[in-house]
């Protein structure tokens, strides 16, 4: 019997796959360590030994970051419709039910207003597992009423994403949104609202290219891979191997598109650190 | 000269040349008979043809080699353009240029993605992919017009945003969404026209405006039916039914109330008539330009913030 279980390859997915698995015991992608998921709980789903952070969904961050019981999600039922009828290998309607039967989820987005070491904030944090995080008109909407909340109640905003970018099953509609949420971003900005994105592992194509490189303040998980083409498409491109650390949180930091790289462990107090600033 | 013609082109350019060859012989009363025949042939030909094009023929039309770029509009629509060059702080991305120039006398700026028609051209503008500093280019030159109070119309023809490792490390992601955010509060008006390939984000870092026009035979989605199909099907074979499962022609884009008119090309295609094609989108932007000067700055960015935000499809 297999240590760890992998699920499926997701189709925008771009390297390990790294999920957690349902099993007691986990192998790290990052040193091959083996490692009890109690103990992994309380390492915040990270390494002890090489600090790879596991990739992980929006409830593990919710209960990670927020306040006890102060998360109140909004517009949980928002569904997508499949408005082309698309139709690959699979049909899109299909590929729907089957994520949000496997992933438990509504969709690649959850929103909500929430506290964060008693300051009231509006979060949203994307599900890799939910057809590979990628945006499509659900998630560009309910990112966009987030932003629209935050606006009203005046209150602070956080993004965490985790994509492969645009979903290629709304065609249009998906890139749509990339201008639908910067559009509603440059309101909430005008408005001097502060906005934290965080940006975990991976966060390519379509939002990066949109709310993710937008915060006031950009945060990244350490190793996280970050970019707008992904990795397999420059290497296509270009013809030859991408170098060591290429596209990797470090990598955008040294570059000056991240403006710091945080431990997972260390993200409820750095973000609250900032968001008490913003405030005084 | 060369010139590509498309398989489904080929039975009406077949019959022009035809025409012209007999024109050479027309004195006789005879032949002008039998040319005018074929005149009305051709046109019905061309007219069966081109109504019912199928969406990765509209592709290859969008990418056709004489199909008229951003400069040859330019060209043809403006006086006195002055083209600018650089974003001031890293360079000049020659796959997107920009200035101003005057449309029937009215200042306007123009920015555009600019691709290159043989080896050496596509070489120099790299292939119509711009790099940061194209959009960030873009974005100084559309703050330039609002600082005068101009109003703004961008081109846009780009297989995508280049995928290199320089573009990655000045930010590709980051200039592409800087754009989206500055351009939705530019109070100056913002025509948008997609005149060939409209791929993904990189046609999107200069396309968000008031009014969002779209040549007939120009396609616009979040990906290039190519690279569709090497993801989905896991292949590069079906780039036809990718074509049709994204639904990106301009009358698909239109219905999804994704772009708000579509510009008619001449008989044949755009790359048939490059003055026609020009003349017409000249028509229509002042038009367009003529309607949204009559709205005040502030209600201009509401509306055009509602606009976007009124796109995408879903239940709750
Ligand atoms: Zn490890």
């Amino acid at each position: 019997m297999a240590w760890f279980r992998r699920s499926k390859v997701n189709i925008v997915s771009e390297g390990p796959k790294r999920d957690i698995p349902d099993g007691q015991w986990t192998k790290c992608e990052g040193c091959g360590e083996i490692i009890h998921r109690k103990q992994l709980e309380q390492s915040y789903y990270t390494c002890q030994k090489c600090r790879y952070h596991f990739r992980i969904g929006s409830k593990e961050y919710f209960n990670l970051l927020l306040d006890p019981k102060s998360f109140k999600e909004t517009d949980a039922k928002m569904r997508s419709v499949d408005p082309l009828n698309f139709v690959d290998t699979k049909r899109y309607a299909d590929r729907l039910k089957d994520s949000m039967r496997k992933s438990g989820l509504n969709e690649a987005v959850r929103t909500g207003t929430a506290k964060i070491n008693g300051i009231p904030i509006v979060i949203a944090c994307m599900d890799f597992s939910f057809i590979g995080g990628s945006m499509g008109s659900v998630v560009g909407e309910k990112v966009a009423r987030a932003i629209d909340r935050a606006l009203k109640k005046k209150t602070p905003l956080v993004i965490i994403s985790s994509t492969g970018g645009a979903r290629m099953m709304e065609a249009a509609f998906s890139l749509m949104q990339m201008a639908k949420t910067s559009a509603k971003l440059a309101q909430l900005s005008d408005a001097g609202i502060p906005y934290v994105s965080v940006l975990t592992d991976p966060t390519t194509g379509g939002v990066t290219a949109s709310y993710a490189m937008l915060g006031d303040v950009n945060i990244a998980e350490p190793g996280a891979l970050i970019g707008f083409a992904g990795p397999r498409v420059i290497r296509q491109t270009i013809g030859r191997d991408l170098p060591k650390g290429f596209q990797r949180a470090e990598f955008l930091q040294e570059k000056g598109f991240v403006d710091v790289v945080v431990h997972r462990k260390e993200l409820r107090e750095t973000i609250t650190k900032l968001l008490r600033m913003f405030q005084e | 000269m060369a010139k590509l013609v498309l398989d489904f082109e080929k039975p009406v350019i077949e019959l022009e040349q035809k025409i012209l060859e007999m024109r050479k012989y027309a004195d006789n009363l005879d032949i002008a008979d039998e040319i005018t025949k074929l005149e009305e042939r051709v046109n019905q030909l061309r007219e069966s043809i081109f109504s019912g094009l199928t969406r990765w023929q509209r592709v290859q039309l969008a990418r056709h080699p004489d199909r008229p770029y951003t400069l040859d509009y330019i060209n043809l629509m403006t006086e006195d353009f002055v083209e600018l060059h650089g974003d001031r702080y890293h360079g000049d991305d020659r796959a997107i240029v920009g200035g101003f120039g005057r449309l029937e006398g009215r200042t306007v700026m123009i920015v555009g993605q600019q691709k290159g028609r043989d080896t050496k051209s596509n070489l120099y503008r790299n292939f119509g992919m711009p790099n940061p500093e194209g959009y960030r280019k873009a974005l100084r030159l559309m703050r330039l017009a609002a600082k005068f109070k101009k109003p703004v119309i961008t081109l846009l023809d780009t297989p995508g945003a280049y995928p290199g490792i320089e573009a990655e490390e000045r930010g590709q992601a980051e200039a592409i969404a800087r754009n989206l955010f500055e351009m939705s509060h530019l109070p100056v008006p913002i025509v948008v026209v997609i005149i060939g390939e409209g791929a993904s984000g990189g046609a999107l870092g200069i396309g968000v405006g008031d009014r969002i026009l779209m040549f007939e035979n120009a396609w616009y989605s979040v990906i290039a039916p190519e690279s569709c199909s090497s993801i989905l099907w896991r292949s590069w074979d079906f780039k036809e039914q990718a074509a049709e499962a994204l639904k990106l022609s301009a009358p698909d884009l239109l219905q999804q109330g994704i772009i708000d008119r579509i510009v008619s090309e001449p008989p044949g295609g755009a790359h048939r008539n490059h003055e026609a094609a020009a003349m017409t989108l000249k028509n229509t932007l002042l038009e367009e330009l003529k309607e949204l000067g009559k709205i005040k700055p502030e209600k201009l960015v509401e509306k055009r913030v509602e606009k976007f935000c009124r796109m995408g499809a879903w239940k709750e």
